[in-house]
């Protein structure tokens, strides 16, 4: 049983000509947190997508949750991973739980488990509001629901902090809490370093598409 | 003997398409069988050559380019030039197909164009061509245009079939067999039939011709991209330096 | 692969009933359309039965067309993409039931559009009844071949202009034996070619969609 959840080895990623990543070399161990930080356009988001297997890896190595990066089955890795992204989460046109009875289904979790999620991340009185009506902060807790939902091995999450208030920012801090402690692995991107001192992140500094600096 | 046949390709195109020329505009006599015959028959030894390769040769060599495409053995950009290459050169014969056929059709017919069977299927044939590459167009990544480029390909070769098949049914006014009749026969002889037996083939390797010059076009493209990205590469790393 | 086509057919479903652009901007373009196409066909012409078949399946086509689309830009808006992408369904199932739930929706259109055939077009009511079973099957050819186009397209510079392009010549057989059947049930004649298309076109669509949709999803 390996004790690494990502291992990246000179990674890069292309599109249209463009290489979002440079050549990066990331590890992460099992149940650790890594941060993310970097200006704009550093790669931060293309380097969660592509452990999230939404992204083909151009050239380098690379496993994440024990399944390769290099080979053509991107769908079995994007099955065991948990995606935040910036945008909101699945269909506009359906309410809160609609999108996640769909999503629970879809990769058959019990439809037990979403009431307490939507209770955990304080959205349970906007169960049946249609998502195109949640704020983006509202969007971002749906997201974080259905996480708690599949409970995945690996958890990356794209600016989770942006759009939170300060009792967000608690709130989050609390669930990651929990979620490192049940032993799932965290990789996320921020503008500003962590405040909560219950979270200890490994931090790694992009730019150019590559990591230059961590502590 | 790849390199000689390389080489040679162009020359014997040019000198089959000479003796077609030759052949067809000079020494066969004006043709008796074709309907509305006289010197516009000659236009015999060009069509249904161009029919043959647009809708058969070029079409079949996408087709199953974009299919060893999408088997994963088998899968790489070569084949993706291949499809695409092949794809550009069907469009222009398809228009030749369709520009010659109304030629013939205006004094045998009365119009430029009719609803015929044979030219209905052939013109929206040439409109899934032009899908094709404005598809092409529309997408400026190689592995995502690659793939969906050959997806339509093999969606293309579905619709052959139907199209045809629709068509036909529909409605027929075109030239009936004219070499091989309902047994089998061979009715067109001597110098007609070897001129026309010459066009096909010539007509053919002209497709082959034009492939490979396409073709090695792309593989110039493909090469100064990578460079390209190398560079781009170069660069990038250094913003993080 | 059955157990995601149903789920992905159920969401489609709710989220057009929910959103109802089906009612309030399909149907409404599909009538209007059936109305220019009389216009369009001149005062001695417009009520004759015999243009009828051929006007009902050019307007659902080209009310098709729309379906398609939004039933495509469904999965792609930003966000929903990610998302759906790291449920890692079986995107055979993903195809089936995409299919499906476009089919059911065009064949609410297409029952609409075939009512205005017989109040506006004046096709006979018993023959444009008899007519239902080919209308029904050849829009099912349709919902598994926009399934197929509309991924092709989603996602790429301009699919609106793009889709039609690529559609229309597909669908084009399906316009030539829907109005021969159609025909054949208001004026007789032979059936059985046009359902041999038909049916053909239903099956090939189908398995290119079961094991090429994923190849799409990669894009």
């Amino acid at each position: 049983m390996t004790d690494v959840a990502v291992r990246l080895e000179n990674a890069v990623v292309m599109q249209h000509d463009f290489p979002l990543l440079s050549g990066v070399d990331f590890v992460a161990p099992v149940g650790s947190l890594s941060v993310l930080t970097g200006a704009n356009g550093a790669g931060k988001t293309s380097l969660l997508r592509l452990l999230g297997g939404l992204v083909p890896l151009a050239s380098g190595q690379g496993t994440v949750v024990g399944l390769s990066l290099n080979g053509d089955d991107r769908r079995a890795l994007r099955r065991r991973v948990g995606w935040l992204g910036h945008e909101g989460s699945f269909y506009r046109d359906l309410t809160v739980r609609e999108n996640l009875v769909f999503a629970a289904r879809a990769l058959e979790r019990p439809l037990e488990d979403i009431a307490p999620a939507l209770e955990r991340v304080g959205l349970s009185a906007r169960t049946n509001t249609l998502t195109k009506s949640l704020s983006a902060g509202q969007r971002r807790r749906l997201g974080l629901a259905w996480l708690l939902v599949r409970r995945p091995e690996l958890w990356l999450l794209d600016e989770p902090y942006a759009s939170l208030d300060d009792e967000g920012r608690r709130f989050l801090d609390d669930l990651l809490a929990d979620v490192l402690a049940a032993g799932a692995t965290v990789v996320l991107s921020a503008h500003d370093p962590l405040r909560s001192a219950a979270l200890v992140p490994q931090t790694y500094r992009l730019a150019g598409g590559r990591i230059v600096e961590s502590s | 003997m790849m390199k000689i046949t390389q080489r040679l390709l162009g020359p014997v195109t040019l000198a089959l398409l000479a003796f077609t020329v030759v052949m067809g505009l000079w020494i066969t006599p004006p043709d008796t069988l074709l309907d509305g015959g006289g010197n516009y028959g000659r236009l015999l030894y060009v069509h249904p050559a161009l029919a043959w390769v647009a809708l058969y040769v070029s079409f079949g060599t996408t087709t199953i380019a974009s299919g060893l495409y999408l088997w994963r053995r088998t899968r790489s950009m070569t084949m993706d030039r291949i499809a695409s290459c092949a794809m550009e050169v069907t469009t222009l014969f398809i228009a030749l197909t369709l520009i010659t056929g109304s030629i013939w059709g205006r004094p045998t017919w009365g119009v430029w164009w009719a609803w015929d069977a044979r030219l209905t299927s052939t013109a929206i044939l040439g409109v899934l061509a032009l899908g094709y590459l404005a598809l092409r167009r529309a997408n400026d990544d190689p592995a995502d245009r690659a793939r969906r480029s050959a997806v339509y390909g093999i969606l293309i070769a579905v619709n052959i079939p139907i199209i045809h098949f629709s068509v036909v049914w529909w409605k027929t006014l075109h030239q009936q067999a004219t070499v091989l009749t309902a047994t089998g026969q061979v009715s067109v002889h001597g110098s007609l039939l070897l001129t026309l037996l010459v066009s096909f083939v010539a007509f053919t390797l002209l497709f082959a011709w034009l492939l490979r010059a396409r073709y090695r076009l792309e593989v110039s493209r493909d090469t100064a991209r990578a460079t390209q990205q190398a560079s781009a590469l170069a660069q990038r790393q250094r913003e993080g330096a | 692969m059955i157990r995601v086509a149903w789920l992905v057919a159920r969401k489609d479903l709710a989220i057009e009933a929910r959103s109802r652009v089906l009612l309030w901007q399909v149907l409404p373009f599909g009538a209007l359309s059936l109305l220019l196409s009389g216009l369009a066909l001149g005062p001695n012409d417009a009520g004759k039965s015999t243009s009828a078949p051929g006007l009902f399946y050019l307007v659902t086509l080209f009310t098709a067309l729309l379906m398609i689309h939004r039933a495509s830009e469904l999965e792609h808006t930003s966000g929903t993409r990610e998302s759906v992408a790291t449920l890692g369904l079986d995107p055979a199932g993903v195809f089936l039931g995409k299919t499906l739930a476009l089919t059911l929706e065009l064949w609410v259109t297409g029952i609409v559009l075939l009512a205005g055939s017989v109040l506006i077009l004046h096709t006979a009511l018993i023959g444009t009844v008899h007519a239902l079973p080919s209308v029904l099957v050849t829009l099912g050819a349709m919902g598994a071949a926009g399934t197929m186009y509309g991924a092709l397209t989603a996602g790429v510079d301009g699919p609106a202009t793009l889709l039609p392009i690529l559609t229309l010549p597909a669908f084009a057989p399906l316009l030539v034996a829907g109005e021969r059947s159609f025909s054949a049930a208001l004026h007789g004649g032979a059936l059985w070619e046009w359902w041999v298309i038909v049916v053909v076109a239903l099956v090939g669509y189908l398995a290119v969609g079961v094991l090429l949709y994923g190849v799409l999803e990669e894009s």
